[in-house]
């Protein structure tokens, strides 16, 4: 069998300890010193980098849940295996002590931030949305029927994957928000 | 690229900003292609490159239109291809004319251009009239010599500033391109699009690469490289004012009805050769109606089109902020978006925030543009906006699909679940509408359009914070569905069948398809019909690297638009070494790439989404002019070489209209040119790169990159902090005394350039003043991109800094 590194990466994810160590060692006493390599026991996956356009591909290795490590993927047509400096850091966006993990809200004139579920945002964000809206909806202009309103803004999609922009899209224009832009235009 | 002979890279970056698209620049360099560089600062692109040329910023249509004339004056052109696909030959109106920087039609009262004398002269069937031999006086290529003529290498230098002899090596070396077996291909970025002639620079870069013959071929192309890694998927998906998914236009309040809408924007065409695509208009937004509303869209309530909204002004990115300042949009939903940095004079930007009532960000991280509220030098307690920062997971934290820049439409794989209560994009999306839609349940004013939004993506009817929206069903709606048991060309389709091609898209109602581009993605119902996720890297059989069986491109897996202009009339490939399509002529088909439409070679004109079907030398639909003619920045140091025009007489005048905090800077005050641009390091407005402890360890600071002239006439040194200013706001980094900024010798005076990475602001691991304060509201005549890329401004050491 010729180990290509693709394949190589599949058996040692897959297999024991000691057969991916004999792929480079004779011996024990040689294993002892080559560190086990980070991705044993991993589970991979593919994914495309998420900073420029270019589309690079990756290989993303994850062991009880969490990522331990992220790589380009040798096999992708486009980047062939490399990355750039940002594309080469991407776990430092997945394991990242800045990341927000809560939901987060200013009230008015407040300094601070406080804490706050989901189940309490989602239908004050609503009632918000719906208060706006309802005060700026615009069924006519003249005579010709426009249902819009001109009160709420979206911003933001490049982001986004595209199903997610599809929704946004589609949220947003049922919404009745014409103010729609995101970085295309900038 | 890797089949390119010479590349031209100009408003891009490519070796700093997509490194790994620059490995196929590599590629091809090793095989003895010749790499051009055209830029401000001597860029590493500048350093990889075979020949850099100077070029001050703000200055590309004198550039290119020079080279245009180089390419006419010494008939280096494609002729064979010019005659047989461009416009070239079309006769224009006898009531066009071009005088003093003015085309025909300008009305300076509301400074717009009445295009219809830029008309093509019709015959008694509605054809444009043409002349093959490219003779007649009022043939586009003739009005074109005499238009481009004025550009002469000596004037274009005077105007860019760059080296005459390097000037002339450029112009020599790329237009070499026209020979059928040589190939050009050029590469752009936003050094390109924001300008307030953003739009008709890649018009110059148009016409050259059609004069050449390299538009449809192996290694040629107008390349467009995109800084975002979905922005080409979420413009696709119609996240813009002016446009719906597909490219359809959103409607405005003259689009009475559906009838009207469609009879609006479908463009006839009376050649039989040609294809005009965009003909299929009414299947395409009847289809997006049935995706968008279902069983509520339906002929009696006119596929529901009164639901969309309507338009009736300008609402693009700085009316937006402009609207908002002035204390007219109540509510900000911000997904994954930092204005308050990426956003142009982000001073009034950022002040524009306040008057919000509220506002949501999505985000991975705090921005700057989440926290205005307690940015520095504001006070909390003035500002009354309410801000809901909502936790948005990572790439690897869900699964969908992105597409690049090259329209390959790549999936992606969830690894791991979403860290601490962060959730999908998705997932936030669809508990935003179903909360809305709750609150809409009992009142509200015109609840319809939000209660009929078909929307069930396998999860249930409330929110569950367990359970994802089946992103699988979402993309599946994206190519749409077949609504009712049909017939379609001779096709029978059952209800609920997946449409396999856009095609077979109907406007009667019996399909629907979220965004008719990506109609053949996910032509069945099993995970394993989705297109994008597969991974075959078996080559097509023109052995070009086009890799057909890796993920999906729109539209229909074709991988090189315009591909059928790569043949002569018969299909044979102009070149073929490197062919992208040819006829089969015992078979009776194409072989090579998807061809754009599978009809025998002169059956149909090459340019399919052109209704003539041909491509456009000269340009009816721009608001600006039918050519590209140069005008200055808004704010230049010098007045403009080539008429009395000193701007683009199309572009809206902010600081005439909204004069608060639009200042416009003069040359005295400011005689230095200013623009600004990227590292490697770091990402567009920083909140994915300063985050991380890694980038922001190998670019902590802000830098002004300054020449060694300049800074020794101001007294600056390597290493000194250092203040910019423009009439819009000032801001401080560290001096980077480089020689990559020369001076340019300009028709009546020295002039110099600076620049400005703009990734930073007051939030993140490392932070600093952002570059945006610097910049202007003003936009591209047709597009409405601000103006990032060339304004003035002045540069001093600071006083007591180090």
């Amino acid at each position: 069998m010729t180990i290509s590194r693709r394949n190589f990466l599949g058996i040692t994810s897959a297999s024991a300890l000691g057969t991916a160590i004999s792929l480079f060692a004779s011996s024990k006493a040689e294993a002892a010193e080559i560190p086990a390599i980070k991705t044993l026991h991993s589970k991979e996956s593919t994914t495309i980098c998420p900073y420029c356009a270019v589309g690079c591909g990756l290989i993303v290795s994850a062991r009880d849940g969490k990522v331990v490590n992220i790589e380009g993927d040798p096999d992708h047509p486009i980047s062939e295996g490399s990355l750039c400096s940002k594309g080469m850091s991407l776990y430092q966006v997945v394991v990242n002590e800045r990341r927000l993990t809560k939901l987060l809200y200013r009230a008015p004139h407040s300094d601070k931030w406080e804490e706050k579920s989901w189940q309490w945002a989602l239908p004050e964000i609503a009632k918000r949305i719906k208060k706006t809206r309802d005060a700026t909806f615009l069924a006519k202009e003249g005579d010709s029927v426009v249902n819009r309103t001109e009160g709420i803004a979206c911003l933001g999609g490049a982001a986004l994957d595209n199903e997610e922009c599809y929704l946004y899209s589609k949220l947003a224009r049922g919404l009745g928000i014409t103010y729609l832009e995101h970085q295309a235009r900038i | 690229m890797v089949h390119s002979n010479v590349a031209m890279i100009i408003g891009s970056n490519v070796v700093e900003n997509h490194p790994v698209a620059a490995k196929w620049l590599t590629r091809t360099k090793e095989k003895g292609a010749i790499i051009i560089s055209v830029d401000p600062r001597y860029t590493r692109t500048s350093s990889f490159a075979d020949i850099y040329c100077k070029m001050r910023s703000g200055t590309d249509i004198a550039f290119v239109n020079g080279m245009i004339n180089y390419a006419l004056q010494n008939n280096y052109i494609h002729r064979d291809y010019v005659v047989a696909y461009t416009n070239a030959s079309f006769i224009i109106s006898d009531k066009y004319s071009f005088q003093d920087g003015l085309f025909s039609g300008y009305d300076p009262s509301t400074r717009k251009y009445d295009r219809a004398s830029w008309a093509y002269e019709l015959d008694a069937q509605g054809n444009p009239q043409k002349d093959p031999t490219l003779q007649h006086p009022r043939c586009v290529f003739q009005i074109m010599k005499k238009h481009f003529a004025r550009y002469d290498s000596e004037t274009v230098c005077k105007i860019t500033g760059s080296p005459r002899d390097i000037y002339e090596q450029v112009c020599r070396v790329y237009t070499s391109t026209w020979a059928p077996d040589r190939v050009g291909v050029w590469l752009y970025a936003m050094g390109t699009t924001q300008h307030t002639h953003g739009t008709q620079n890649i018009r110059a870069y148009s016409i050259l690469q059609l004069l050449l013959g390299n538009v449809g071929m192996a290694g040629g192309g107008i390349n467009a490289l995109r800084g975002e890694s979905n922005v080409q998927g979420s413009t696709d998906m119609g996240l813009l004012f002016h446009l719906l998914p597909g490219y359809l236009a959103s409607p405005t309040k003259a689009d009475a009805n559906l009838a009207a809408y469609i009879k609006n924007y479908t463009p006839k065409a009376s050649d039989p050769k040609s294809a005009n695509w965009w003909g299929n208009y009414s299947k395409y937004i009847t289809s997006l109606l049935k995706a968008w509303y279902g069983e509520q869209a339906t002929r009696e309530n006119d596929f529901a089109f009164h639901y969309l909204p309507k338009r009736s002004a300008d609402y693009s990115w700085i009316s937006l902020f402009e609207t908002m300042y002035a204390g007219q949009i109540k509510g900000l939903i911000c997904f994954g978006q930092n204005p308050a940095v990426g956003g142009p004079n982000a001073n009034k930007e950022r002040l524009a925030l306040h008057r919000l009532e509220w506002m949501v960000s999505v985000d991975l991280w705090e921005t700057e543009t989440a926290s205005f509220w307690k940015r520095p030098g504001v006070n909390p307690a003035d500002i009354a906006t309410e801000v809901f920062l909502l936790p948005a997971c990572s790439s690897v934290e869900k699964e969908g699909s992105i597409s690049n820049s090259g329209r390959w439409v790549q999936w992606r794989h969830k690894a791991v679940e979403p860290i601490g209560e962060a959730k999908s994009d998705l997932w936030i999306l669809d508990a935003l509408c179903k909360s809305v839609k709750q609150e809409y349940a009992s009142d509200g004013v015109f609840p319809a359009p939000i209660l009929h939004l078909a929307w069930n993506y396998g999860n249930g009817e409330s929110v569950d914070a367990h359970r994802e929206p089946d992103v699988q069903l979402v993309a599946r709606e994206v190519n749409g569905n077949f609504t009712r048991d049909t017939s379609v060309q001779g096709k029978a389709f059952q209800k609920n069948d997946q449409v396999p091609s856009f095609a077979l898209l109907q406007d009667d109602g019996s399909s629907s398809s979220g965004c008719w581009i990506y109609c053949a993605s996910y032509p069945g119902l099993e995970a394993k019909d989705n297109q994008m996720a597969r991974r075959n890297k078996q080559d097509a059989a023109n052995n070009i690297g086009l890799y057909p069986s890796w993920a999906w491109c729109w539209p229909m897996n074709r991988r090189i638009l315009y591909n059928r202009a790569s043949v002569d009339a018969n299909g044979n490939p102009w070149d073929a070494r490197r062919w992208v399509v040819r006829w089969n002529t015992e078979a009776k088909r194409w072989e090579g790439d998807v061809p754009d439409g599978g009809w025998p070679p002169q059956e149909k004109l090459p340019f399919i989404m052109k209704p003539e079907g041909y491509a456009g030398l000269w340009a009816t639909s721009l608001v600006d002019g039918p050519l590209p003619e140069h005008y200055e920045p808004l704010e230049s140091p010098v007045s403009n070489l080539m008429s009395s025009q000193q701007v683009s007489p199309a572009i809206k005048l902010w600081h005439t209209s909204n004069k608060e905090m639009n200042l416009v800077g003069d040359f005295a005050r400011f005689p230095i040119v200013g623009t600004t641009y990227r590292v490697s390091e770091h990402w567009q407005a920083g909140a994915m790169t300063r985050n991380l402890p890694w980038l922001s360890e190998l670019v902590p600071d802000v830098f002004v990159e300054i020449g060694v002239d300049l800074a020794q006439q101001k007294g600056i040194e390597n290493g000194n902090r250092v203040i910019v200013e423009t009439a819009r706001g000032k801001m401080e980094g560290y001096a980077l005394v480089t020689r990559r900024f020369e001076p340019f010798q300009l028709h009546d005076k020295v002039v110099h350039e600076i620049g400005i990475i703009w990734h930073f602001g007051y939030n993140g691991l490392v932070q600093g003043d952002s570059a945006n304060v610097l910049t202007p509201h003003i936009g591209d005549a047709n597009t409405m991109i601000p103006e990032f890329k060339a304004f003035l401004c002045n540069v001093f050491k600071k006083e007591g800094g180090a």
